[in-house]
């Protein structure tokens, strides 16, 4: 009885969870004579399913494009972000030097930096730096554009603090070993240390990539032609274009999420610890 | 020997040449803007002191920003910090497919908050599933994101809704560290389940308690991406929170100066939040959690 409670309380919470991506799902499924507006009769599930809205969506707007630039634009990301927090970690956890806590605390304090205070002055860098779409007009693939959406996340001081933290708790005589073994301090960080934390790496991969895929405010300063859109500004777009056609806005943002949910499927834990590894961060 | 003293160096000289020009470069300039007058010529600004300081101060768009930011905050802070443990506390039971429910939990997390904001907007369409349910039980309808008293409320409900998960999930790596003797010897004491949870589940949460609160209020303070999506600010301002002002001012109006006063405004108030993040860190830091040495907390 207890447990038939607890497993009623657990269906509820994720009815409420799942509950408005279904909707939009169903919505999206539904064929054009059928109703979805709460005027007349509203059926909860589509009668006559059809595939339509989809390939309507896909022809009309370049969803395919925003899918590629999202998923590039998060690569780069994520490419660069480790690069750099384990190329800045590794010498503030693992050597001894002039100025370290100086360093390291200046790193720290660009946790501290929202967004935006600093997105004014990025805009007007990038401009100069022709690292907007301004410089790509019209052309696919973007290439400027999208450096100039991932370079403001290809480092963060939170990256560089969560390898860090790895990296210090390492034993010390891997480097006297490795010395021994005639390895140079590059080959002691790639041969080394850096296998030894795979799953911090992988945990940083993901949790960048979440808030790369995510971030709305960044793309939707930067960018202005619909073919360089990511998928959120491209949703945002999709919306205004589809007015109040909710079959169509519904089936276009159900693709957006397809690639994210394979994703989360595949990687479910590194989800759960890339995500709460921003805890720290705030 | 002298090589050996450059290496640390080198391998900090990308990443930090990459945070002058992307982090402290930008900064410096953010406080130049904000003296800056840009409404004559955009590319040659006027120097004007703290002038833009003083003309945030005396708009009225600021502190209406200002005020739904304080109301967001303090509405959506409290649900954060209390609702997850609930949430947390079903999802802790070790019940069978446990894992498949709290995958499908997660899943609001997962997903971008422009896509929630989406779905969201078309529940609550006049339209909308929501006011069809309402009309199924004999309410009125609600213009949930039309009517401007409604409104902020109704995208605090979506933006708790998308967190909730969250916070779970710091919960529940708390309570699974809880071990099952204090449970067994709570009922022995002739505990009821709330009483229970009372007595041994909260003290052994209350570090993760602070740490959500710190964090939600964070977050709420720069909520924006929800906004933009459902309600533009409107109806009347009623949802223009702070960042959501800052964007309009620096890219609809170009009043680049107004908008960096504003942005500055806010970064200090994060600062003391964060000040306050980090302090509690180093006090966890050094001691140890008190789920570690057995919960002396009963």
């Amino acid at each position: 009885m207890k447990k038939a409670l607890h497993y009623l309380a657990l269906i509820l919470l994720v009815v409420i969870s799942v509950g408005p991506f279904l909707w939009l799902l169903s919505t999206a499924l539904k064929s054009p004579e059928e109703n979805i507006f709460a005027t007349g009769t509203l059926s909860l599930l589509p009668q006559k399913p059809t595939l339509d809205n989809f390939t309507t969506v896909w022809n009309q707007v370049s969803i395919g494009s925003y899918m590629i630039n999202s998923i590039v634009v998060a690569a780069i990301t994520v490419f660069l972000n480790l690069i750099f927090s384990v190329l800045a970690a590794y010498p503030l956890a693992r050597m001894r030097f002039r100025g370290r806590q100086a360093f390291f605390v200046a790193i720290l304090t660009t946790m501290m930096i929202p967004f935006q205070v600093i997105m004014i002055p990025l805009y007007l860098i990038m401009l100069k730096f022709g690292l907007t779409d301004a410089s790509s007009l019209a052309d696919f693939p973007p290439i400027n554009a999208w450096f100039g959406l991932a370079i403001p996340f290809a480092i963060s001081g939170f990256g560089i603090f969560f390898v860090r933290q790895a990296l210090v708790g390492l034993p010390k005589e891997l480097e006297e070993s490795a010395v021994l073994d005639g390895c140079n301090s590059f080959q002691i960080l790639t041969r080394v240390l850096v296998p030894l934390i795979y799953p911090t790496l992988a945990t940083l991969a993901v949790f960048t990539f979440m808030a790369s895929w995510g971030e709305f405010l960044w793309p939707s300063i930067i960018l202005s032609e619909e073919q360089h859109f990511t998928l959120p500004v491209g949703l945002v777009y999709l919306q205004g274009a589809f007015s109040a056609n909710w079959k169509l806005i519904a089936a276009g943002t159900v693709l957006s999420m397809l690639p994210i949910i394979a994703f989360f499927l595949l990687l479910q834990r590194y989800f759960v610890s890339g995500s709460l590894a921003g805890s720290v961060k705030g | 020997m002298k090589k050996e003293c450059l290496k640390p160096y080198l391998y900090l000289a990308a990443p930090l040449l990459l945070m002058g020009v992307f982090f402290f470069y930008p900064l410096l300039m953010a406080l130049n803007i904000s003296l800056l007058d840009y409404s004559r010529d955009i590319f040659t600004p006027d120097f004007i002191g703290l002038r833009n300081y003083q003309r945030l101060f005396t708009s009225p768009h600021f502190w209406q920003a200002f005020t739904n930011t304080a109301i967001f905050t303090v509405g959506v802070v409290p649900a954060m910090v209390t609702l997850p443990i609930i949430l947390a506390v079903l999802l802790n039971a070790r019940l069978k497919g446990i894992e498949v429910f709290r995958v499908l939990i997660y899943l609001p997390v997962v997903i971008s908050m422009v896509v929630v904001g989406i779905a969201w907007k078309w529940l609550y369409a006049k339209d909308g599933l929501i006011n069809y349910f309402l009309d199924g039980i004999g309410l009125p309808r609600v213009e949930w994101l039309v009517n401007p008293d409604i409104a902020l409320y109704a995208v605090m409900v979506v933006v708790v809704w998308k967190g909730l998960a969250y916070y779970m999930m710091m919960y529940l790596a708390q309570l699974q560290s809880v071990p099952d003797e204090l449970y067994d010897a709570a009922v022995i004491d002739g505990a009821g389940t709330l009483q229970k949870h009372w007595h041994v589940t909260l003290p052994h949460l209350r570090p993760t308690l602070l740490l959500v609160a710190v964090i939600s209020t964070i977050g709420s303070l720069k909520v924006f991406t929800e906004i933009y999506v459902m309600t533009r600010g409107g109806p009347l301002g009623s949802t223009r929170t702070l960042v959501y002002y800052i964007y309009e001012r620096a890219f609809e109006n170009l009043d680049l100066g107004i908008a960096s006063a504003a942005g500055l405004v806010l970064m200090v108030i994060l600062l003391v939040l964060s000040l306050i993040q980090i302090r509690y860190f180093q006090r966890f830091d050094d001691e140890p959690l008190p789920s570690r040495h057995g919960g002396n907390a009963l």
